[in-house]
C-alpha cells in the first residue's frame, strides 16, 4: 500500500490502555497534500491515532513512517509536523506575537526572518494588528486563529488538527471551516484532521477515515463514503439514512420492507442475508399510491429549511424517512419509488450470535461471562462448545438482576421496524440483539437467554 | 440584607480586636516617646545603632538565603511529586507535608538534639539548616499545587513546536509556575524574617536575628522602640508582598493560600 507519494504511513499500529484496545491494527497511508479526516464517535481511537502521529504517545506495536523513514522512536520535538490543539494550548505568559514566534525562536532564526514570517501568518489568519495582545483577552475564534498560525509558521510538512473547531459556536465553526479549506489549498501541505462531526468531515476532506472501537471501518472520499457505506454503522454515522434488513434474492434483485426491488449489486449469491441503506433524499414520493413501487401513510411532516422531512409508515409495518422539497399532508397515502442505483446493499457476515462456551454440567453452559441454563446436551463438564443464539432470542431485561449477565448498550440502530442493538458485557464480550423495545445508548441491562433458544455444538478441536 | 451582614459581625469584631487594633497600637507606640508625646526618636535610635542595623541586614540575609535554598530544594521536589511518571503514589506528598503537623518548636528542639547527637556544633550552619527544614514544606506545597493543575497540553504544544525537554522546562513549565513560586517565596520569606525561636535554639543564642531584637526590647519594657522595629519589619514584608503580587497577577489561580 506504500505509494511513492505517501507522506505518512501507519503499519499495524495497536495500542492498549489498561484493558481496552484503543487502537486495533491500524493501517493507513496518507498522501502528500491530502486533507484527511479521522472521523468517529468519542472513544473510537481517532485522537489516540493523531497523538501517535504527533509523538505524544509512544508507539508500542507497529510503526509510523514519514516520507519512508520510520519515525516511531523520534521524539515529538524532532518531528517535522505541528499540531493545533483542541483547547488551543496558547502559552498564557506570552503575547500573540511571542506565541507564534515560539517555534521559530527555538530554531534560532534571525529576528528579521521571524518577524517577516509571523506577520505573514497573522495576515493569513486575518489577525494583523493583534501582535501585542494578551492571548487571554482574545475570543475563542481568535485564539484558534493564533493556534493555527503558531503551527503553520514553522512550515510543517504535515499539520495535525485535533477537533480544532469543537469549542466554537456553529456560525464561527462554518466560517473557520471555509478558511481552513482555503489555507489548505493555498499551502498545499498535508492536513490530518480529527473530528466527530460528520458534516464537518464531508465539507472539508479529500479522504475520510471512519473509525469505531479502535478500528478503521472505511476509508474513502466523502462521496464514496456517503453513497457507498460499507456497513450499517458507517451509513448511520454519516448523514441520515434508512437502514433495513434485506435478502439478496439473486444478482440485481433485493427484497426488503416486504417488497422486491431492482438494484445494481451483484455477487452476493442467491437468498443471501444483507442490509440496505437508502438515503432519505433518494426516495421519490408520488401523490398517486398506485404509481409507486410501494405505498405508505404520512405520519409526520416537518419543515427543515431547504426540504421537508417526513416519516411514512408502510402497511407492512416499516418506517421510512423521506426528505423532499414538497410537503405531503399527514394522513395521506402516497406511493414511493427508489431507483436501483440509490439502493446500497451491504454484506452481513452473520445472522445469529455465535458464542464460545464451556459446559459446567450437562445442562449449564458458561459463556460471555455468566452461567446459562441450556437444553440437555449430554456433554461433560469442561467440554468446549459453540452456542448459537438468534438475534431476536436474546432478551434484554430492565432490571439488571433479572438477567444472567450484566451488559451495556453500546450501539443501536433503527431498522424501520425494529432496533438492532449491540451490547457489551462487563467482561467485554459482545452480543447482538433484535428487539422492538426502546433502549438508549449506555443503558445497563441484564441479558437473558431461554434454554430453548440455544443451539449447542461441540467446538472444533482447534478452536 | 441586614440579616446577612449580622452574620459577618463576629468576624468583624475579631478582626478589629486582634488585627486592626494591634497594628494601630504598633503604629502609635512607634511614634511615641516614654511620656506619650509624638516623636521620631525611636527611628533615630535605630539609625544610630550600627549593631541593630547589622542585625537587621543579617536577618534579611538569612531570610534571603533560606528562601533561595528552599526554592532550589523545593522546586525539584514539587516537580517530581507532581509528575505522575516520576512519582506514582501520593505517599511522597504526605511525607513532605507530614512535618507541618508537628509544632515548629518541637521540631527545632529535635533538630538541636540531632545536631548534639552527631556532634555538629550549633551556629550559623545549624540555623540555616533549621530554617530550611522548617519552611521547606511552605515552598513545596504552592509550587506542587500549580504544577499538578498545569494543563499537559502546554507541554505538548511546546514539544510540538520543537522544544527539547530542557527547553520545555525553562520556557514553559517555569514561567507557568511563577504564581506558585512567588506564593512559596512569600510564605517562606515572611516568617523567616521575623522568626526568633529557631535562631535562639539552634545557635544557643549566639546569633541574633531581628525578631530576637524586637522580642528582647519588648521583654525589657522598651515598648516604643520595639514597636518602631516591628514597624520597620512590617514595611519590609509589605514591600515583598507587593512585588510577589505583581508577578503572580498574570495567573488568576495562584496555588497558595495567600
Amino acid at each position: 500500500m506504500a505509494g511513492k507519494d505517501a507522506i505518512i504511513e501507519i503499519e499495524h499500529l495497536s495500542k492498549v490502555f489498561g484493558t481496552t484496545l484503543a487502537l486495533n491494527d491500524i493501517n493507513l497511508s496518507i498522501k502528500k497534500g491530502e486533507f484527511v479526516t479521522l472521523l468517529g464517535p468519542s472513544g473510537c481511537g481517532k485522537t489516540t491515532l493523531l497523538r501517535h502521529i504527533a509523538g505524544f504517545i509512544k508507539v508500542e506495536e507497529g510503526r509510523i513512517l514519514m516520507e519512508g523513514k520510520d519515525i516511531s522512536e523520534v521524539p515529538p520535538f524532532r518531528r517535522e509536523l505541528n499540531t493545533v490543539f483542541q483547547r488551543y494550548a496558547l502559552f498564557p505568559q506570552l503575547d500573540v506575537y511571542d506565541n507564534i514566534a515560539f517555534g521559530l525562536k527555538l530554531k534560532k532564526l534571525p529576528e528579521k526572518e521571524i518577524n517577516k514570517r509571523v506577520k505573514k501568518m497573522l495576515k493569513m489568519v486575518s489577525m494583523t494588528g493583534y501582535e501585542g495582545r494578551d492571548v487571554n483577552s482574545l475570543s475563542g475564534g481568535q485564539q484558534q486563529r493564533v493556534a493555527i498560525a503558531r503551527a503553520l509558521v514553522n512550515y510543517p510538512k504535515v499539520l495535525l488538527l485535533d477537533e480544532p473547531l469543537a469549542a466554537l459556536d456553529l456560525k464561527m465553526r462554518k466560517d473557520m471551516q471555509i478558511e481552513l479549506k482555503e489555507i489548505h489549498k493555498k499551502l498545499g501541505i498535508t492536513f490530518i484532521y480529527v473530528t466527530h462531526d460528520q458534516e464537518e468531515a464531508l465539507t472539508l476532506s479529500d479522504t475520510i477515515v471512519v473509525m469505531k472501537d479502535g478500528r478503521i471501518l472505511q476509508t474513502g472520499s466523502p462521496i464514496d463514503i456517503y453513497n457507498e457505506p460499507k456497513n450499517a454503522f458507517v451509513a448511520d454515522f454519516i448523514g441520515d439514512s434508512n437502514i433495513y434488513d434485506a435478502v439478496m434474492i439473486e444478482d440485481r434483485r433485493v427484497s426488503f420492507c416486504g417488497h422486491e426491488f431492482e438494484c445494481v449489486d451483484e455477487g452476493f449469491g442467491n437468498n443471501a442475508p444483507a442490509e440496505v441503506v437508502i438515503r432519505p433524499e433518494d426516495i421519490y414520493v408520488l401523490p398517486n399510491p398506485a404509481a409507486g413501487q410501494f405505498t405508505g401513510v404520512v405520519r409526520s411532516c416537518t419543515f427543515k429549511g431547504v426540504h421537508y422531512e417526513m416519516f411514512v409508515d408502510t402497511p407492512e409495518g416499516y418506517e421510512v424517512m423521506i426528505q423532499d422539497y414538497n410537503a405531503f399532508e399527514v394522513g395521506s397515502e402516497i406511493g414511493m419509488l427508489i431507483k436501483p442505483q440509490d439502493i446500497q446493499v451491504m454484506h452481513v457476515s452473520r445472522v445469529e450470535n455465535i458464542f464460545k462456551g464451556e459446559m459446567v454440567d450437562s445442562n449449564h453452559v458458561d459463556m460471555i461471562g455468566g452461567v446459562f441454563e441450556c437444553p440437555q446436551t449430554g456433554f461433560e463438564r469442561g467440554q468446549k462448545v459453540t452456542v448459537r443464539v438468534p438475534y431476536d432470542k436474546v432478551d434484554l431485561m430492565d432490571n439488571v438482576e433479572d438477567g444472567t449477565v450484566c451488559a451495556n448498550i453500546d450501539f443501536l440502530l433503527y431498522k424501520g421496524n425494529h432496533y438492532a442493538i449491540h451490547v457489551l458485557t462487563e467482561d467485554g464480550y459482545s452480543a447482538r440483539v433484535s428487539t422492538n423495545d426502546v433502549w438508549d445508548k449506555n443503558d445497563m441491562v441484564g441479558i437473558k437467554i431461554l434454554p430453548g433458544d440455544m443451539t449447542i455444538e461441540k467446538a472444533e478441536e482447534n478452536d | 440584607m441586614t440579616k446577612r451582614s449580622t452574620l459577618a459581625a463576629p468576624y468583624q469584631i475579631f478582626l478589629v480586636l486582634f488585627v486592626v487594633l494591634p497594628l494601630v497600637l504598633i503604629l502609635i507606640y512607634a511614634f511615641m516617646d516614654g511620656n506619650g508625646g509624638f516623636t521620631f526618636s525611636n527611628f533615630a535610635t535605630f539609625a544610630g545603632q550600627p549593631e541593630a542595623i547589622k542585625t537587621f541586614v543579617y536577618s534579611i540575609e538569612v531570610a534571603v538565603i533560606t528562601t533561595v535554598l528552599c526554592l532550589l530544594l523545593g522546586y525539584p521536589a514539587a516537580y517530581i511529586m507532581s509528575n505522575s511518571q516520576l512519582n506514582r503514589s501520593s505517599i511522597t506528598v504526605i511525607l513532605f507535608i507530614l512535618p507541618m503537623w508537628i509544632n515548629m518548636l518541637v521540631r527545632t528542639l529535635a533538630t538541636v538534639a540531632l545536631f548534639d547527637f552527631v556532634r555538629i556544633p550549633l551556629g550559623e550552619g545549624a540555623l540555616i539548616f533549621g530554617m530550611v527544614y522548617n519552611f521547606l514544606p511552605f515552598m513545596i506545597y504552592p509550587i506542587y499545587n500549580i504544577l499538578k493543575k498545569m494543563d499537559q497540553s502546554y507541554i505538548e504544544a511546546a514539544q510540538d513546536l520543537g522544544a527539547s525537554p530542557r527547553q520545555v522546562f525553562f520556557k514553559v513549565i517555569i514561567p507557568l509556575s511563577m504564581p506558585g513560586i512567588s506564593s512559596g517565596v512569600l510564605m517562606v520569606f515572611m516568617p523567616t524574617i521575623s522568626t526568633f525561636a529557631i535562631a535562639e535554639l539552634l545557635t544557643m543564642n549566639n546569633i541574633k536575628l531581628f525578631g530576637t531584637t524586637i522580642q528582647e526590647n519588648i521583654n525589657n519594657g522598651m515598648w516604643n522602640y520595639g514597636a518602631a522595629l516591628a514597624l520597620i519589619m512590617l514595611v519590609i514584608i509589605g514591600i515583598t508582598t507587593v512585588f510577589a503580587d505583581s508577578s503572580s497577577n498574570r495567573e488568576e489561580d495562584a496555588g497558595g493560600p495567600i
